[in-house]
């Protein structure tokens, strides 16, 4: 090293920056109206689904203090766990063959992050104004007007987001008894609890989060590229049309060509604050704002819309037309999504369909072995778990096979009371010879009596002493 | 819990726990922002960490948000204050004074607060008019599968060893009362080895036979008269016919109902070996309230006709 380089040059690097506040200018355009179709029903069926009432009680309720999930005319019990299990694996299928087809729709139109940080920029744009007097707004020294509109905001906010708590606590528990307790403050601790927490969660994402939960906390914008390909649909600039950028703003005399007038309204637009003619990156959320934007400028200078646009990498380098992006979809990763999605979307149909209100479990009493009564007989005791999942009381006969002359002693009709569970005491005779030594299988069937017949087999092990 | 009780361990735990959580924080702190070295050349605007591989290889840097980094220090005060709140350092006791033991405590209140009305209201019923109430006989058949179920089986038909509690036939008595204190107090019974005292195994076999006479079951009619004679040791117990005596517990030998077995050989080990029997008190376990109930529905099983357990009843309680 020379004496000129004696002493190197050093710089700070911070490894923590203060967030860059992000003002999305309002747009208005197809992909507006299709995201604002998606918000009024995605919230119409959160907050109107508790509302609604089925044969006299709520018709949807997850009712956890009794371990009872009311769906319609379905009644889900804990056993029934697998069902949310497949209805998850259902979802997941579905994201990946969305995300494969079309990219990020789900974060664009319909992710919950998006839809209420859309509500809560609507009542901000309402109370403060456009872009450009947020901004203002935000330089300000503070003053009445400031006060009165930030307090404004926040109350708006805070409304929405106590409603919105509410409508989430009304799933776990009756939704009128709780209006009823909360018209007059006098919720259970644990109502106020999460009724505050889900609120101060939608009021602190929708709010002051924003974009950063789907940069910094969100896993599915990490991992969507192994279900991207080069023929999913994405959002994306003709960088080939668009560059070298001019900013004359006057009438193209091209309409097909025009290149990019650098006007940064697709950047103002967008609600995580990129630049989409960078290319594709993880911040884009595909909610096509800037979509909207840059075709409403390419309008308004007579050039032909599309310089920012829904289409895939392959299309975009190769150019290719409309039809050649929809005859990509039938490609090998869509499909083998699809016929995986079928398979376990029928099956789950068809197993919730021929789901039997019934359930039983054999639990062997382990006092005894096998005890010898009258006649050289050989006895066991069981306990029949038995749960009536339906919403009727109903009369069921017990009865029991697997071995000759196998037969329940005593009593064998009960009756179960709407979505009772009841433990059942039976004993159960082999007459003497009869079986082997040791163990034998045997099933119990629970028949029901009346309605639709519904039965139950169950396994289980008859002990004979050697 | 014996293997830390010396004084020693306490401030290592303390020391530990502390200097870990003050480590964390001058971790948090120091990676907090970086002074690299610019290479000759180097834009100090070019965003990197200063971390470079493989000679030309660097890191760019891609920083979080501020508030994450004020979460890191949030969970370090958080810490604090739960380890002044709670137990955690060492054997300090924390501020609250919380326990496991008492957290424990507060929730048998609560339930003994939710459901004792419900068993006080039988408790004030006499026993007969407690078995006679279906949603008493639901609880009670609740109870007994959870409480009495192991030893005396789901349908209360005993086991070897273990009374049959849907006969006519009692050890210490029948009565809804006697029932009672069996379950509050517990039982006890012993019957002492006898075989030196009858003196031989041929003596005892035919007291056996003797014993299998009294209830008209199959036995050697000759060994049972030789037997007869010695079984005056027993009748101190048994009574003079073999009747037994509940006020000790000494059971029946001229019926056909055993409790260890009725074959010539098992009486004649019960003889020998003797046997010693417990039932155990469950007075502080359950609560006098739950016995009565208990009580009541045991009673029942043994006078009520047709099945032992009714499997019908006319009102549900479990939902």
């Amino acid at each position: 090293m020379s004496a000129s380089e004696s002493s190197p040059k050093t710089a700070v690097v911070r490894m923590y920056q203060a967030r860059q506040q992000i003002y999305p200018r309002d747009v208005s355009g197809r992909y507006a109206t299709l995201r604002w179709a998606c918000v009024w029903l995605t919230q119409l069926v959160f907050y109107g689904m508790p509302w609604l009432r089925w044969n006299g009680r709520q018709a949807v309720l997850f009712d956890l203090a009794a371990r009872k999930f009311y769906l319609f005319g379905i009644v889900l019990w804990p056993q029934d766990f697998i069902y949310l299990a497949v209805l998850l694996i259902i979802c997941a299928f579905s994201l990946f063959l969305f995300t494969a087809i079309a990219g990020r729709v789900w974060c664009g139109y319909a992710c919950p992050q998006t839809v209420y940080t859309k509500i809560f920029l609507w009542i901000e744009s309402r109370i403060e104004g456009p872009r450009s007097s947020r901004m203002r707004l935000d330089r300000q020294a503070w003053s009445l007007d400031k006060l009165l509109r930030k307090s404004g905001k926040h109350l708006a906010w805070g409304v929405v987001a106590l409603w919105t708590g509410f409508t989430f606590v009304g799933y776990f528990t009756s939704i009128h008894d709780l209006a009823r307790e909360a018209s007059v403050l006098g919720l259970g601790s644990w109502e106020w609890f999460w009724v505050l927490f889900y609120g101060f969660a939608t009021y602190g994402n929708a709010g002051w989060m924003r974009e950063q939960v789907c940069k910094y906390m969100c896993p599915y914008a990490r991992f969507q590229s192994a279900m991207f390909d080069r023929d999913s649909l994405i959002v994306t600039y003709d960088a080939a049309r668009g560059e070298p950028r001019s900013n004359s703003f006057r009438k193209t005399p091209e309409p097909a060509s025009s290149p990019c007038i650098d006007c940064s309204m697709c950047v103002q637009v967008c609600p995580t604050g990129i630049d989409i003619r960078a290319g594709l990156q993880y911040m884009c959320i595909g909610c096509a704002a800037c979509v909207d934007a840059c075709n409403m400028v390419m309008d308004k200078i007579g050039a032909r819309r599309g310089l920012i646009r829904y289409s895939t990498e392959h299309a975009i380098e190769e150019n290719l037309p409309a039809a050649a992006i929809l005859r990509r979809i039938f490609r090998p990763r869509v499909l083998i999504y699809s016929s995986a999605l079928l398979v376990i979307v029928s099956v789950f149909l068809g197993s919730l369909i021929l789901r039997v209100p019934l359930k039983v479990d054999v639990i062997r009493d382990r006092g005894s072995m096998g005890r010898e009564v009258e006649d050289g007989m050989v006895e066991n005791v069981y306990r029949l778990q038995a749960i009536n999942a339906d919403e009727m009381p109903h009369r069921y006969r017990i009865s029991v096979a697997g071995i000759d002359g196998v037969a329940l002693s005593g009593e064998s009709e009960i009756t179960l009371a709407a979505t009772e569970t009841r433990l059942i005491p039976v004993r159960v005779r082999v007459p003497h010879g009869q079986g082997r030594p040791g163990s034998n299988s045997i099933s119990f069937r629970l028949q029901e009596l009346d309605g639709a017949r519904a039965q139950v087999n169950e396994k289980a092990v008859f002990y004979i002493p050697r | 819990m014996s293997d830390f009780t010396d004084g020693f361990w306490s401030p290592y735990i303390t020391v530990l726990t502390i200097l870990s959580i003050f480590g964390c924080g001058v971790l948090l702190w120091m990676q907090g922002s970086r002074r690299v070295t610019l290479e000759p050349g180097q834009d100090p605007a070019d965003n990197t960490t200063g971390h470079v591989w493989d000679d030309d290889l660097g890191e760019l840097n891609n920083p979080l948000p501020r508030w994450w980094m004020w979460l890191f220090y949030l969970t370090i005060v958080f810490a604090l204050v739960y380890l002044v709140l709670y137990p955690g350092l060492g054997s300090f006791a924390g501020q609250l004074g919380w326990k496991s033991s008492s957290a424990y405590q507060a929730e048998l209140k609560k339930a003994d607060a939710d459901y004792g009305p419900m068993f006080n209201k039988y408790l004030h019923q006499d026993l007969k008019t407690v078995a006679a109430d279906p949603q008493a006989h639901a609880i009670g058949e609740r109870l007994f599968l959870t409480y009495c179920a192991q030893c005396h089986g789901s349908d209360a038909r005993g086991n070897k060893g273990f009374p049959n509690l849907t006969d006519q036939d009692w050890l210490h008595g029948g009565a809804p009362e006697t029932i009672k204190t069996t379950i509050m107090e517990g039982r006890h019974g012993v019957m002492p080895p006898m075989g030196a005292a009858l003196g031989g195994d041929k003596d005892v076999e035919n007291v056996a036979n003797y014993v299998l006479s009294l209830s008209g079951s199959t036995h050697d009619p000759i060994k049972a008269i030789f037997g007869k004679p010695k079984f005056t040791v027993c009748m101190g117990c048994h009574g003079s016919g073999g009747t037994g005596n509940q006020a000790i517990g000494a059971p029946n030998l001229s019926d056909k109902i055993w409790l260890y077995g009725g074959s010539v050989d098992t009486i004649m080990e019960t003889i020998r070996k003797g046997r010693d029997n417990t039932m155990p008190s469950f007075k502080d376990f359950l609560g006098e309230p739950k016995v009565h109930v208990l009580a009541a529905y045991v009673w029942s099983l043994s006078n009520h006709p047709g099945s032992a357990v009714a499997l019908d009843r006319p009102t549900a309680t479990s939902q």
